[in-house]
């Protein structure tokens, strides 16, 4: 009857595993060091990316302060707090840094560890009645690389990376900026950091391609498996496919720097362009590496809230899967400025529209799903209804840029900037608060607090619509990405996209509140807290679940 | 055999662009006829740059405040090139309808849904999960809507890729952190363009900022000074690491990649102006301090400006400065008013010689 999963009723595996052998957990250290467990190694993820996303996050909030005015105010000072007096190239060598470690720890150690690590280690095994990942000690080191890798990161801001300490390449690392632009050991810790956190991508990946492929309960066949578990299939394909890429195209960095080579060198016979090639080749599906697992959690959320199964399951899952395909042949669209033929821009330009076609069935689907259902709007909903709203306005500035010739005007504009932080910030990280709304209860075995939680929606709604908005006028009016210090003109919005911020930040603060609160005193979660919407297995496991579940394999009929 | 798809895939492409014929310069923008001539405005001070202070320098004009430069309006900058003008159409008549259509429409139909189908009104709900109809009509519609888009984009496109015969050559040099510009159709002299700073950071002898120079940030002290009404040749590269030459008010980007010679090509308003940009590729610490001034004069002020700078304008016999023919390429008969072909427009003069030409456009 229903596509998604089995329903509890079909669900045949013994109760009470939990009480004996099923609920044994090693002591603290080697529970959470030396951890095989995809639920404790989720939860350490989980953990981990919102340290990050803190980080990450504090930094985006020295830029908003810096730009909130014209003129450089603060550089300076922060500057001499952490490095000693320094030099007015210094500082804004030091807004690069900024600009730089932002980009990266909000992707490589905040939405990927959260998305994929978090919520998919925790989920995927228990939505396709699998005790454990396949290979749960490679589970374990996907997770303790990121600790090496976010150290290197951290750490490279304090060794010289040319005019000042630090990388202050962009996350996107071009050369020439990156190899002899930036001398100094800083850029090659960085380097290195995105070298481990590409090798743990990757043994996560396959860990998921191995699990979801061969671990599905008897009778789940993949045309019955629940639309997060596709996402994250999906995802795990695009990693394996898209982070070897990098990897060799920032170890020619690396050997460029170190080495005398001259691959992206054009002295040597090299050219710069090839990183870029390289780069958005992995870049590229990179976007959708982050939002895709955050289309299958909205999914089983909508589904969740309206009462109804998923309208259309079947080209849900291959709109994914579609979308991951030709993601892979879009990524000069990033690079139209580069001095490309008209041909190729012409080929890129609609390569890149055509995305928009599975994108549009997936907006379409969750409204028909939500179409004739019976719609309860508890905090996960919100998100999640958020989401599709702010998504399909990311998705629409997307096909303005996808043309070639409009982005002889908005290429590294600040239009790009919201662009992209629609379909991020308020989209891929829409998702994932919609995910840890409505799974907290099953992580915790404790709910959250509903009035906080819908307090924490609606201000951060307003918060980052207010801050990254505006950044569409900044675009249009033509102020470049990665600016310090901009012409008076660019004050009026600059000012308001840093209230936004300000309305985001206090947004925050509840959201923080209520997981303290609903941690230390929420009240204890049922099994299923969400009613007859909740179809996949996690919900027929108790809240939370036993430490091993399934040791003996449910049967979807 | 690839050649031949290519070709004919562009001919496809081409051919789809010609059925969307459409005046696509109807909006053609309004551009103030206004231009202040500068003396008279600002009192002839030494500290001024803007008055010809050297014996030979033309009278470099202020710019026009709301054009060529950033105001916190929600548009786009005036655009003053014909494919600016293409450009701001497409984005405003098209691309902006779209945006704004789907966005209501997704926003109308889940306002629709949470308040028609939520639990109070609709306890009840249904357990449909599937309609083929609809979902190949929401397929396909969006595929309409994006060839509806796609026949102006790549018009667009081809319009840009098929520039008119230059008037006027002008090599745009990225470096840490300024522009120098070099004129290969006038004798190769070079001007090298900084930001002009602030008065009160302005130390021992550099020039401050006035306003008749232009905005704060935008401001610099040699503009790249062209002709009215020419087709500039723009052929940007860098010396160290990549900058990115634009000009908004013209629809202009173009990447200066060291190593790397990119095409790119505006026609110059049929008045005089100045137009200012902003580099657009992250290249280091001062970034953001590079900016770029387009000078539009009359052909009569520019040709005493080229000589001012050295150089010589083309059919004029001799060089006023012999050094700044060195490099100059040789063409058969400087006489002939035509541009300079852009293969032998490369002179040794970059540290890093030019190793690939990989001119962007393709000039039929």
């Amino acid at each position: 009857m229903t596509d998604i999963a089995a329903h509890p009723s079909h669900f045949h595996a013994e109760h009470g595993d939990e009480h004996h052998d099923a609920d044994h957990k090693p002591a603290f250290f080697q529970r959470w060091f030396m951890s095989t467990n995809h639920k404790d190694i989720g939860t350490l993820y989980l953990i981990f990316a919102i340290f990050a996303g803190i980080i990450g996050g504090t930094i985006s909030g020295l830029m908003r302060v810096e730009l909130a005015h014209p003129g450089i105010q603060y550089l300076g000072h922060w500057y001499e707090m952490l490095h000693g007096a320094g030099t007015a190239d210094q500082a804004h060598h030091f807004w690069n840094v900024l600009v730089t470690a932002h980009g990266l720890i909000m992707v490589f150690f905040m939405v990927m560890p959260a998305m994929i690590g978090g919520f998919g280690n925790w989920f995927v095994p228990i939505m396709i009645g699998a005790p454990d990942m396949a290979f749960p000690r490679m589970n374990n080191i996907s997770f303790w690389l990121l600790i090496p890798s976010f150290t290197l990161l951290l750490g490279s801001s304090f060794f010289s990376g040319g005019t000042g300490p630090g990388a202050g390449t962009g996350w996107t690392v071009y050369a020439p900026l990156s190899t002899s632009g930036s001398p100094g050991p800083a850029v090659d810790m960085a380097i290195l950091s995105l070298h481990l956190a590409g090798a743990s991508s990757i043994l996560g990946a396959i860990n998921f391609i191995t699990t979801i492929l061969n671990m599905r309960a008897p009778g789940m066949t993949l045309h019955k498996m629940p639309l997060f578990a596709w996402s994250v299939l999906v995802t795990a394909f695009l990693l394996l496919l898209a982070l070897p890429v990098l990897a060799a195209a920032i170890t020619m960095l690396l050997t460029d720097r170190n080495f005398g080579t001259t691959f992206y060198d054009a002295s040597g016979g090299g050219d710069p362009i090839l990183y870029q090639h390289l780069f958005w080749f992995f870049g590229h599906p990179e976007v959708y590496i982050m939002i895709l697992p955050g289309f299958g959690m909205v999914s089983h959320i909508i589904s969740t809230f309206s009462k109804k199964p998923i309208f259309g399951y079947l080209g849900m899952a291959y709109a994914m899967v579609a979308i991951g395909v030709v993601g892979f042949v879009v990524w000069a669209h990033h690079m139209f400025t580069t001095g490309m033929a008209v041909d190729t821009k012409m080929y890129f330009t609609a390569a890149t529209m055509v995305i928009a076609v599975p994108t549009g069935i997936k907006i379409f689907s969750w409204i028909a799903t939500m179409w004739e259902g019976s719609l309860s709007f508890q905090t996960p909903m919100l998100w999640a209804i958020g989401f599709i709203f702010m998504f399909t306005v990311g998705g629409v500035t997307g096909v303005l840029l996808a043309n070639g010739g409009i982005d002889n005007y908005f290429q590294d504009t600040y239009y790009v900037v919201a662009h992209f932080h629609y379909v991020l910030s308020l989209g891929a990280v829409f998702s994932l608060f919609a995910g840890f709304y409505y799974w907290f209860p099953k992580m915790s075995g404790r709910m959250y607090n509903e009035l906080l939680g819908k307090i924490h929606f609606w201000v951060f709604f307003v918060g980052v619509n207010v801050l990254f908005f505006p950044m569409h006028f900044l675009g249009m009016q033509g102020m470049p990405r990665r600016y310090p210090d901009y012409p008076d003109a660019y004050a009026h919005w600059n000012g308001i996209a840093t209230d936004g911020y300000m309305i985001m930040v206090a947004g925050m603060a509840v959201f923080f509140v209520n997981v303290i609160y609903s941690l230390v005193a929420g009240p204890k979660a049922p099994a299923n807290p969400w009613g007859e919407g909740a179809t996949t297995l996690e919900w027929t496991l108790p809240s939370p679940p036993p430490y091993h579940q399934f040791e003996q394999l449910p049967r979807i009929d | 055999m690839l050649k031949t798809i290519r070709g004919t895939v562009l001919a496809m492409l081409m051919g789809l662009a010609a059925l969307g014929a459409q005046p696509a310069f109807a909006q053609a923008t309004t551009i103030p006829q206004t231009v202040t001539p500068h003396p008279g405005v600002v009192a002839p001070t030494p500290a001024s740059p803007v008055v010809a202070g050297k014996p030979g320098d033309i009278v470099h004009i202020a710019p026009t405040p709301g054009v060529g430069m950033p105001t916190d309006k929600i548009d786009l900058q005036p655009q003053v090139t014909p494919i600016g003008a293409e450009a701001v159409w497409f984005h405003d008549k098209i691309l902006v309808t779209m945006m704004a259509a789907i966005s209501a429409l997704v926003l109308v139909l889940l306002i629709w849904v949470v308040i028609r189908y939520n639990a109070r009104r609709n306890p009840v709900p249904s357990q449909t999960h599937h309609n083929t109809v609809i979902e190949i009509i929401w397929t396909l519609l969006p595929v309409i809507i994006l060839v509806l888009i796609a026949v102006p984009s790549i018009r667009l496109l081809a319009h840009q890729y098929s520039p008119p015969k230059a008037d006027l050559t002008v090599k745009a040099i990225g470096n840490q952190w300024y522009w120098t510009y070099q004129y290969p159709d006038n004798g190769d002299f070079e001007v090298v363009s900084n930001m002009l700073k602030e008065k009160n950071e302005a130390t021992g002898k550099e020039k401050a900022r006035t306003d008749a120079d232009g905005p704060r940030l935008l401001a610099v002290d040699e503009r790249m000074v062209v002709p009215e009404g020419a087709v500039v040749k723009v052929i940007t590269t860098s010396n160290d690491v990549i900058h990115s030459w634009a000009i908004p008010a013209f629809w202009v980007k173009m990447d200066a990649v060291p190593g790397r010679l990119n095409e790119t090509w505006f026609k110059a308003p049929d008045h005089p102006g100045v137009y200012f940009g902003q580099c657009s590729e992250l290249c280091g610490a001062r970034h953001a301090f590079m900016p770029i001034a387009v000078e539009v004069v009359t052909k009569a002020q520019f040709a005493q400006w080229v000589a001012y700078k050295g150089g010589t304008m083309p059919g004029a016999k001799g060089a006023a400065n012999p050094d700044a023919t060195v490099g100059s390429p040789a063409t058969e008969g400087k006489a002939a008013s035509g541009p300079v072909p852009t293969d032998a427009a490369v002179p040794g003069t970059t540290a890093k010689p030019a190793t690939t030409s990989q001119p962007a456009v393709a000039q039929n």
